[in-house]
């Protein structure tokens, strides 16, 4: 890969806007009804909220809970921060400000475990129950095997929250160094490291 | 009677749609001098502001679930990243499907149309996709051989990826450098010589070294998102952008075809169209009509243009208008190759798309129990992670903790994807018509779509089944999800996006609606140039035979109006 020149990504956005500058030259009409059509422009995603995130739809309990819950789900560990770090509750807390379907989906399910936690755990919630209370009332709701009239409540509750702690964690700057994801730049050529094909012939049956 | 406001110019050719074909038409036309008028349904296309290729999931607060979480609850029409470009439902604009029949109609609204997002798959049909030795089907009007220096032309414009083979399933054209495969991609290579597979490098749409003002590649992987530097071809940046800077073509966006409207001797006179934006309808005169407006919706154009000469709709005297609906037969599994798990990190983004391909290899094969073939693409590699990327492996996995998210980085650029794409044969039951019953927000009539799949598309698709698993097992893998029903496993039809067949070309004009440069029979100043004219579904994507088939129409419209006999 060293003979590769890379680009940073400021000279790649850089470059584009050279071309697209040259490419909107000429007499290029815009009618009023095309502004229907414009995406969220770039600069407005990209805006920073600086400071801790202050939950937008779940109350402060329920907040507190899917931030608990989702460092069992992904913990930090020697390899990585876990999803408390890279603020999968945030995430979630924005999506549910953003849709009543899912804001319904994480009030219930999280009254669901306060209220089984409570029965089981002498009438603590989840949140204050000792950590191995809540890791035994996640080994029953996090596999299919346990369904049960009884259980299933909690494992579709617990399928939505794993599949979005994932889902936030992945795509969150801390899950992209995670799994070593280096793409999406600006390369003059492309090949392979020649060490990864090694690895992977040498692993498989048809070395 | 609504005033109908007709333009005091009359455009020498009026081009309806703004995808590969109408893209063709412009850019041809306009080079050629012609005063050229573009009607498109959509908006006009920003690629600055409508092309996410760098940008990542973080970047955007909902990280691409749409405002109101849409992806998490099966609502989201198209990716929040993807390019911009169409949608399976539009809400004034509805179709309807016959009872028993199962269609989805994908339809763009933008210009560029589908060249915006596609696979940029760019593969020339074979000699014996227009001349069939099967008995299958109908032959095309044109040979390959005729068609052979349009492809030249076709893809020495776009820009395709590729190397001489010397396959007669997959004919070499005028190619840039190939792209060097990834990993998977040498260790699939491998296991299909095993199996006496070929796979050789894609043939993309995509730049490798410059070309026409068009800047190479960055590799950054994301070409079905749109590309800003145009490296990824697509007609609105390679051929609508520069004819606009011609001054011979005059553009109308939110504009949706009526009618195409005929003076006493059958010959167009005008387009007739519904202005979005003021719901007011206006007509573009013109001397010749080029209609590329997708397979259907040329179709929908052409039947709903009737007059006392056209009762069943223009150029449709042989009632075959509608008629002879194709899509490709598609079905995908993926695998998980142990081989893979846990590969050294590198960059595995290239082009967007498969750097190497299997074409059809079993031409001939008089023991296999369906006609014709299909080819095969290929996916893998350390792909940009997305909201869903994991879904399917929770699924699998379950639990939570440590263990979860150790097989997760450990799975992370271990599978395998295959698609096969393969030649559905015409037949009665599959066809669009005009449903007599509805209208869209414009009071045009919509189109109903019959549709059933043959035993032909079911065992090719059990076929592709067995190869794939096959492939798989071979590289030390794990098929995932197999579907041993092939009623199951195909794909709906309409959903690989590929429909074709539906103002079929032929020398016959009672079994035709064209001729083999695309031009209609019965109004010789009428052309078509999408895939409706196409004669058959080859296992071969449409869009470079769009252009290529587009580009000899545009040339003789030309010529013709040149003569003097359009």
């Amino acid at each position: 890969m060293s003979e590769q020149t890379d680009y940073s990504r400021r000279d790649l956005l850089r470059r584009i806007g050279g071309a697209l500058s040259l490419a909107a030259a000429g007499p290029m009409i815009l009618p009023a009804q095309d502004a229907q059509h414009v995406h969220q422009a770039i600069a407005d995603d990209k805006a920073a909220q600086p400071g801790p995130y202050r939950p937008k739809a779940l109350t402060a309990h329920e907040y507190a809970t899917l931030d608990r819950l989702s460092g069992l789900i992904l913990p930090a560990d020697q390899h990585s921060p876990g999803a408390i770090e890279a603020g999968a509750a945030a995430f979630i807390d924005f999506l549910c400000a953003a849709s009543d379907e899912m804001l319904a989906i994480y009030t219930g399910g999280i009254a669901w475990l306060d209220d089984t936690m409570r029965r089981r755990a002498g009438g603590q919630d989840f949140l204050s129950a000792p950590p191995a209370q809540q890791t035994a009332l996640l080994d029953l709701i996090a596999w299919r095997k346990n369904r049960s009239p009884e259980w299933n409540p909690g494992i579709d509750f617990f399928t939505w929250a794993r599949r979005m702690v994932v889902d936030a964690y992945y795509t969150s700057p801390i899950g992209f160094k995670e799994l070593g994801y280096m793409g999406n730049s600006a390369m003059s050529s492309f090949s392979v490291p020649a060490e990864a094909v090694e690895y992977v012939m040498k692993r498989s049956p048809l070395g | 009677m609504l005033q109908i406001t007709r333009t005091p110019q009359v455009f020498d050719v009026v081009v309806v749609g703004s995808g590969a074909g109408g893209g063709t038409a412009v850019k041809v036309l306009t080079d050629l001098g012609l005063s050229v008028a573009l009607v498109e349904a959509g908006p006009m296309l920003n690629p600055a502001r409508d092309f996410k290729e760098h940008v990542l999931p973080y970047q955007v607060d909902h990280r691409g679930a749409g405002a109101h979480a849409d992806l998490y609850f099966g609502r989201q029409q198209w990716g929040y990243f993807e390019a911009p470009n169409g949608y399976w439902d539009i809400p004034n604009e509805p179709y309807t499907v016959a009872e028993g029949s199962r269609f989805q109609w994908f339809r763009s609204r933008i210009v560029g149309g589908r060249t915006n997002h596609y696979g940029r798959i760019s593969l020339r049909f074979s000699d014996y996709d227009f001349q069939p030795e099967d008995g299958l089907g109908d032959p095309w009007p044109v040979t390959y051989a005729e068609m052979s220096p349009w492809y030249d032309k076709a893809e020495g414009f776009i820009g395709v990826t590729g190397t001489r083979e010397g396959l007669r399933t997959a004919p070499d054209g005028n190619f840039l450098p190939p792209i060097a495969p990834r990993v998977h991609e040498l260790l699939i290579q491998k296991a299909c010589r095993k199996l006496s597979i070929p796979c050789i490098p894609s043939r993309m749409a995509m730049l490798t070294k410059p070309l026409n003002g068009r800047a190479a590649c960055h590799y950054c992987g994301q070409c079905g998102r749109g590309c800003q530097t145009a490296s990824a071809f697509s007609s609105s940046q390679a051929m609508i952008f520069p004819a606009m800077k011609t001054g011979k073509l005059t553009m109308l966006t939110g504009a949706m075809a009526r009618e195409l409207v005929t003076d006493g001797e059958g010959k167009v006179t005008a387009v007739s169209y519904v202005d979005k934006a003021t719901r007011s309808e206006r007509q573009l005169r013109c001397r010749a009509v080029v209609v590329a407006a997708s397979a259907c919706e040329s179709a929908r154009l052409l039947l709903n243009s009737k007059s006392p000469r056209f009762p069943n709709g223009i150029a449709n005297s042989s009632g075959v208008i509608g008629r002879n609906l194709t899509d490709s037969v598609g079905y995908s599994m993926s695998g998980f190759v142990p081989a893979l798990a846990g590969m050294p990190r590198h960059n595995s983004d290239g082009i967007g798309g498969m750097h190497l391909y299997v074409p059809w290899w079993l031409y001939g094969d008089k023991t296999k129990d369906f006609p014709r073939g299909y080819h095969i693409e290929i996916g893998g590699g350390f792909g940009m992670p997305q909201l869903g990327s994991f879904t399917a492996q929770c699924a699998r996995h379950e639990g939570y903790g440590k263990a979860l998210k150790d097989k997760l980085r450990e799975e992370y650029g271990a599978f395998v994807h295959f698609s096969g794409r393969g030649e559905m044969i015409p037949n009665r039951q599959s066809y669009c018509e005009i449903d007599p019953r509805r209208t869209d927000a414009w009071g045009i009539p919509v189109l109903r779509f019959h549709f059933g799949w043959s035993d032909a598309e079911l065992n090719q698709v059990r076929h592709m089944e067995n190869t794939f698993a096959s492939i798989i097992d071979t590289m030390g893998g794990q098929p995932l999800g197999r579907k041993e029903d092939p009623r199951q496993a195909i794909s709906v039809g309409g959903f690989i996006i590929h429909e074709a067949g539906t103002v079929r070309m032929g020398s016959d004009p009672k079994t035709s609606a064209l001729n083999q440069y695309s031009q209609a029979h019965e109004v010789k100043n009428l052309f078509v140039c999408d895939a409706a004219p196409f004669v058959s579904q080859p296992d071969k994507n449409v869009t470079l035979s769009i252009v290529a088939f587009a580009w000899r129409a545009s040339e003789y419209l030309a010529e013709e109006m040149r003569k003097g006999n359009v």
